[in-house]
């Protein structure tokens, strides 16, 4: 069993789903089933106190099945961002839920880009470090930023492909490999997921191939005009990419080199 | 008294507490996470009775990334 282990949690499937931007709750359930995703992300908002007649998600989601992941997004302090884990954590103990303890965080800078803010993250990750969590932080794909976030306590380190919702993929695919190769120096197990971008299957293989240790999404499945096929198409991809980097890839060389054999040709060889 | 909740201003009967306030809003405690003036507030202390000027949240979880 290919174990994911993330401070004292431990997964078995690493493409981690998101819950949010599904036409219907039907199809978010459809999705995350054929992900076959173990963990799932939520939101933290205040509870409608008019016309409260719509079922929740906490309805649609088999709470003995996933482990729920909460998030802090929208928190663009580290003081808002410590707030919504404390209630996140409270509302997943009250559920006896498997995810009561983590919390992805973010701490945001602005909304039009969603972008990271790496002062308000590293001051919100040693808080709840302190508080008993076990912090996955999102963050940009600046390799030094990936590595305070890591010393401050994290127990994952979270670089983003691209900015949130926006399927452009990974952008800086050096920047990630540099993150997996300084968080992971002398600590091979510790764990970098790469999160945001995901636009399609591809990005997930490349997330992977490159050794990341999985891949959070939402909106790449979220969206697709056939979530449950592209969740499908995602479950393969990360198998792809994962299995691939294990492999160990060929190296990438300038030059061709024939695969069939050039003794005992019967042909004209130019130059010989 | 006038306390807040959820962002709104709220009209509520002298010795109200978190679990009356659920109550009224048709909430059960388990499906809840509570703040009183931004500090959550366990599910143990929700018969504490609130003060005026308090100011509630009641938060549950949505879909997202």
């Amino acid at each position: 069993m290919d174990v994911l282990r993330i401070g004292k949690f431990e997964v078995t499937n690493r493409l981690f789903v998101g819950t949010g931007k599904y036409a219907t709750h039907e199809l978010m359930q459809q999705a995350l089933a054929a992900s076959a995703c173990q963990v799932v992300t939520v939101a933290v908002r205040r509870e409608r106190l008019v016309d409260k007649e719509g079922r929740s998600l906490l309805d649609f989601l088999d709470l003995s099945k996933y482990i729920i992941l909460p998030n802090t997004a929208g928190c663009f302090t580290a003081d808002d961002a410590i707030r919504v884990s404390l209630l996140g954590r409270d509302l997943l103990e009250k559920q006896g839920n498997k995810g009561a303890g983590w919390v992805k965080l973010e701490v945001l800078g602005d909304k039009k880009t969603l972008l990271p803010d790496p002062v308000g993250t590293l001051e919100a990750t040693k808080e709840l470090v302190k508080e008993g969590f076990t912090v996955l932080a999102y963050t940009s794909d600046d390799p030094r930023s990936a590595v305070r976030i890591k010393e401050a306590g994290a127990a994952s380190v979270m670089p983003a492909g691209s900015p949130i919702g926006s399927g452009q993929g990974i952008l800086n695919p050096l920047n990630i490999s540099l993150c997996l190769e300084l968080l992971k120096e002398n600590d091979r197990g510790f764990p970098v997921i790469v999160d945001a971008g995901v636009g399609t299957a591809s990005d997930v293989t490349i997330a992977m191939e490159i050794g990341a240790d999985g891949v959070l999404l939402n909106t790449g499945i979220a969206h697709a005009k056939d979530p449950a096929k592209m969740a499908t198409a995602m479950r393969h991809a990360l198998d792809a990419g994962r299995l691939a980097y294990q492999s160990g890839r060929i190296p990438k060389k300038r030059y061709a080199t024939a695969s069939s054999p050039f003794e005992g040709v019967i042909s004209y060889i130019p130059g010989e | 008294m006038l306390i807040k909740v959820n962002g709104q201003d709220k009209e509520v009967p002298e010795g109200s507490n978190i679990l009356s306030l659920l109550d009224a809003f048709k909430l059960t405690p388990d499906k809840v996470a509570v703040e009183l003036n931004r500090r959550l507030v366990k599910t143990a202390l929700y018969g504490n009775a609130l003060e005026s000027g308090d100011q509630v949240e009641i938060v549950t979880f949505v879909g997202g990334g």
